[in-house]
């Protein structure tokens, strides 16, 4: 184990899915051609004013209480000011010391690493993981997850910049901007560096991202630039001396869960091999901003000529600052609906889930989980629905690339089938026939099982035909008592060709039942 | 009298009586602009065709029975700050030359709709930033009343256009006095609305949170004529405020009665010149014998509005100028020569392993922005960009921004303490008439010092009048001011309308309105 601890924090942009921009009424929608979605406004004109937009400021709120955040009664705006030619107007409308929304907190479903050890005792040091809530138990179902609270430092909302692409192609250096993109309102979240390991910090952008998907806030896409990660990371060092924090390395450029979770651990060796080369502690030099490249799965330094660090800062004179009325959170809070943290709460106690079952379904969205509430109580066992939407909604779901909402077969239908499995009208793989013909002709459970001859049959006739063919392999016999049990599995093949209809559990038990009667031959 | 040397409520009159029409009176203000402005140089684009054109669209519905907006066809002069879609507009910049809004200004819009006609852009300081007009990047402005001297700024070629009648009406833009200012030294009306009772948007920005649209006119009646156009709220405008207009022309001729008007003893210190003074002081008996009262105020925090202003003003301005940048429009330096000047100068630092001198040299984007704005903008602009920026840098900000907010909310307060005790408060609006071209170029605080009566009310946020109250021993104009608690420009404008009945200093147009060239 290495003599260090991770510490992560992350800095989250979500593009929210409004229809037009922050500051003006310009579509936000992606893939336009370039600059066919500006105005005055967005590209900066002389004398264009900004005026915000009602809908992208409720959209954050409503986060903001999803994340459990506090909410500044009165809030205003400022400039960021930088110059690069993508930032039309020489500044970014954003939020500086006093942002809409701060102090909150996500709950994680934490990978439980071999750095974490023997539960938090070793980490309390930090300060930094809180304790789980109140009823949850530290450790839930599936032994490896573990709940913790990231803790939320702010969210505030800013617009966007355009966009820069050089091309070196044919050795001329040639630059293009792009301002469709310039004035999309974004949504920062700032963590606490409460994250302790590339899993944890992968399951906390999954876990926001799950969060917002709920929300419908955002579409979430990394690769759209809908969802942007930058992360603070470095590393406390366990020495005789006790304990040596580095300092701290901001790495940007990450496209994917997976582009972050890998940039983390390949910067935990990199940042002790430089500690254990210079003995640079934090505050010894700047803050160092490095970038990730995908293709060769590393990160590298940027130049930091370009880094401005005083930007500024002006209250927006142009903007008016906004007030939000305690009625007004009301109203938002009642409309943030069931979030995945209580509707995985409710899986588990109201239908009997293990906290990996929930996760599975509340991973996949709120209609599919409305699905699956519908099936669970239309069939009236929840374990049995949840088994069937993972080993056959789902598997069928992303086979043909369908949501939930395109899966032909609605819940009343589907849970006339699990009743009739249930019931031991037929067994689960005859079952799973059954649903495979249903969703090539769309008919009923009933009608199917009755196209495929499908009944059941009768205790005697099991008998009958386990004894008929007992008789007729003497050397199955033998081997079954001599306890080789994969013997059963052939005679159980020849009854099901025999009869399809067979339900080999039960058939297996009769066998089992016979032979023990048999006499050793 | 001629046509161009009467009062635009005379010559609306005209107009709707079909006396005139709009054709002939735009035509005679084009002629007004040909015989005496390339001595005045009050514009910096005439617009005779499209004048000409709107002039006759309206004559032509009027004519056929249609309705006509409330200005009826009247020349109006627009300071160049306010943008006019697809033509020039510069805000007197040579940054801005070629810049052609795609876009109307809200107050360009609604002159439109209650059909004036725009005759031309106004000459003004670059920017807005100044007091002479001598700061425009493309030449200066004169007083009509004497041509070596200014007209005063930033609106100066604004209230010129109106002084030498050349357009009966120009729209101009206050952000420390820059409409009350000129509008005093060249012996006309001129009105700063309270902060946000007129859009701001399409108005080329100096200081945000300062900045204000006014009308000039030769009365009282003039400016509450152009201000019941101009006024009202804007949904592009988030700092316009939703307010009905009211009809300023209508309660305009109701006498003011029991009147208190404050006098502040400080405006009568140091600094003041005698001349202008005695006319002030003559202007309030002319109140007293209409039946005001006089009360004593104090603004105990006047005295530091010009350094509060300077540091507010050139903050927001160095933050509002940031745009121009040369690259998505405006001035942009000769990139071909920037880029071989470049290479040349990294060949030499290399031969001479000089590495200190590599480091700093500028990237080719950084040079550009460098360049662009060092030969776009002027000095008074440079100087206010470089004020701002300091004072806005990490360190500073506490020192200067925060503490000048604190005043700021303090000048406010006086005022709010103030009007209290008074309806209005009235006193000089220049320490001084106009003073010669040149005079104070080389020294530019005290140039900053003739916003002193001014730039107080533009930090409160309220309004203030400027009109014409006597002449000097040299010919020149003293004007007078009045400043009245937010959004009461009705006050202001009664007040006005009251002296300028009451006496007959705004009749009287320079001598290069009645004398041939
Ligand atoms: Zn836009």
């Amino acid at each position: 184990m290495p003599p260090y601890t991770l510490i992560i924090g992350l800095e989250t942009h979500v593009q929210l899915s409004t229809a037009t921009k922050l500051f003006c009424r310009c579509s936000t929608k992606f893939g336009a051609l370039p600059n066919t979605q500006t105005c005055p406004v967005c590209i900066g004109m002389p004398g264009t004013l900004p005026v915000m937009n009602r809908e992208a400021f409720e959209l954050s709120l409503r986060t903001a209480l999803a994340l459990n955040c506090s909410i500044h009664q009165f809030t205003k705006w400022d400039r960021k000011q930088y110059y690069y030619p993508d930032l039309p107007k020489g500044y970014q409308i954003s939020q500086y010391d006093l942002p809409f929304s701060y102090e909150g907190w996500l709950e994680i479903q934490a990978p439980l690493s071999l750095g974490q050890g023997n539960g938090a005792g070793a980490e309390g040091s930090a300060g930094t993981a809180t304790p789980s809530p109140q009823h949850a138990p530290p450790q839930r179902g599936r032994g490896s997850l573990v709940s913790k609270r990231i803790r939320i430092i702010r969210a505030h909302l800013e617009e966007d910049a355009g966009k820069s692409t050089h091309d070196e192609t044919a050795g001329v250096a040639d630059s293009r901007i792009d301002l469709n993109r310039a004035g999309t309102p974004l949504l920062e979240i700032v963590s606490h560096p409460d994250l302790r390991s590339a899993a944890e910090t992968r399951a906390y952008l999954a876990e926001l991202k799950l969060l917002l998907t709920y929300l419908g806030v955002s579409d979430c896409n990394m690769q759209e630039g809908s969802l942007r990660v930058d992360a603070n990371i470095n590393l406390h060092i366990d020495t005789p001396q006790g304990k040596i924090a580095t300092p701290i390395v901001e790495v940007k450029n990450m496209n994917s869960f997976r582009a972050v979770e890998r940039a983390m651990e390949y910067e935990a060796p990199r940042q002790y091999e430089v500690w254990q080369e210079t003995g640079q502690k934090l505050g010894d030099v700047p803050k160092q901003t490095r970038g990730w490249d995908d293709v060769h799965e590393r990160t590298y330094g940027q130049r930091r000529k370009e880094e401005s660090s005083d930007y500024r800062y002006l209250p927006d004179p142009d903007l008016v600052p906004v007030t939000i009325s305690a009625e007004k959170l009301e109203q938002l809070r009642a409309t943030l609906g069931e979030l995945p943290a209580q509707l995985r709460t409710r899986l588990e106690s109201t239908y009997g889930l293990t906290a990996y079952d929930s996760e599975v379904l509340v991973n996949q969205g709120r209609e599919l989980v409305d699905y699956f509430v519908q099936l669970a109580e239309l069939c009236g066992n929840g374990k049995q629905a949840s088994n069937w939407m993972q080993q056959d909604v789902m598997r069928v779901m992303g086979e043909q690339h369908l949501s939930i909402a395109e899966y032909p077969i609605g819940p009343a239908a589907l849970a006339e089938l699990l009743k009739a499995v249930k019931a031991g009208e037929l067994d689960t793989t005859r079952g799973r026939e059954v649903l495979a013909r249903m969703l090539v002709t769309r008919n009923s459970a009933a009608v199917v099982i009755q196209d495929l001859g499908i009944e059941k049959v009768d205790e005697s006739d099991m008998y009958a035909l386990c004894q008929e063919l007992l008789n007729a392999n003497p050397k199955i016999v033998d081997d079954l008592k001599s306890g080789k049990q994969q013997a059963a599995g052939s005679l159980i093949g020849q009854a099901k060709k025999r009869n399809p209809n067979i339900n080999p559990a039960r058939f297996r038990e009769i066998l089992a039942e016979l032979v023990a009667r048999e006499p050793t031959s | 009298m001629r046509l161009v040397e009467q009062t635009a409520t005379q010559l609306l009159a005209q107009l709707n009586a079909g006396e005139v029409t709009s054709l002939e009176l735009t035509r005679a203000c084009l002629d007004q602009i040909h015989r005496v402005d390339s001595r005045v140089k009050a514009f910096l684009r005439v617009r005779s065709d499209a004048a000409i054109a709107t002039a006759e669209e309206i004559d032509q519905r009027r004519k056929n029975g249609q309705p006509v907006g409330r200005l009826g066809g009247l020349p109006v002069a627009v300071k160049d700050l306010l943008c006019t879609a697809g033509e020039p507009t510069t805000a007197a910049s040579r940054m801005l030359e070629h810049f052609h809004p795609p876009y109307d200004a809200t107050v360009i819009a609604r002159l439109r709709s209650a059909d004036a006609v725009i005759v031309g852009k106004t000459n003004m300081d670059e920017f807005a930033m100044g007091g002479s007009t001598e700061n425009s990047g493309f030449f200066p402005t004169r007083n009509p009343w004497d041509l070596q001297r200014t007209p005063g700024g930033s609106s100066g070629g604004a209230a010129a256009s109106v002084a030498a009648r050349m357009t009966p009406l120009s729209v101009g833009s206050d952000t420390g006095g820059s409409i009350r200012q000129p509008a005093g030294l060249c012996g006309i009306t001129g009105l700063k609305p309270t902060y946000g009772r007129v859009s701001r948007y399409g108005v080329i920005a100096f200081a945000s949170s300062l900045d204000q649209i006014g009308p000039l006119g030769q009365t009282a009646e003039d400016v509450a004529l152009l201000l019941e156009v101009i006024a009202g709220h804007d949904p592009l405008d988030s700092t316009s405020v939703a307010r009905p207009v009211p009809r300023y022309t209508q309660s305009l001729r109701e006498p003011l009665k029991n009147l208190r008007l404050g006098v502040v003893q400080e405006h009568y210190g140091e600094g003041l010149n005698h001349e202008v003074a005695a006319a002030v002081r003559e202007a309030i008996n002319v109140y007293k014998s209409l039946g005001a009262r006089i009360v004593e105020i104090e603004l105990p925090h006047a005295r530091y509005g010009i350094a509060t202003y300077y540091v507010i003003a050139p903050c927001e301005a160095s933050s509002n100028l940031a745009r121009y940048d040369g690259v998505h429009y405006g001035h942009r330096a000769d990139e071909k020569r920037l880029i071989t000047e470049l290479a040349v100068e990294r060949a030499r630092l290399e031969q001479a392993s000089d590495q200190a001198g590599l480091d700093r040299l500028d990237n080719a984007l950084v040079k550009l922005y460098r360049r662009s704005r060092a030969e776009g903008f002027g000095a008074e602009v440079k100087r206010r960009i470089m004020l701002g920026t300091y004072a806005l840098s990490a360190g500073y900000y506490d020192a200067y921004y925060v503490r000048a907010l604190k005043v700021r909310r303090l000048i406010r307060n006086d005022y709010d303490a103030a009007f209290k005790s008074c309806d209005l408060i009235v006193g000089p609006v220049t320490p001084d008439t106009a003073f010669n071209l040149g005079e104070k170029s080389a020294d530019p605080l005290s140039l900053y010092l003739v916003d002193l009566y001014t730039v107080t009310a533009n930090l409160a946020g309220i309004g203030g009048i400027a009109l014409p109250c006597g002449m000097s021993k040299a010919g020149l104009p003293i004007g007078f001011q009045l400043q009245g608690p937010a959004f009461t420009e009705e006050t202001l404008l009664r007040a006005a309308y009251m002296f300028q009945q009451a006496t007959n200093g705004h009749q009287h147009p320079p001598a290069i309105v009645t004398t041939n060239a």
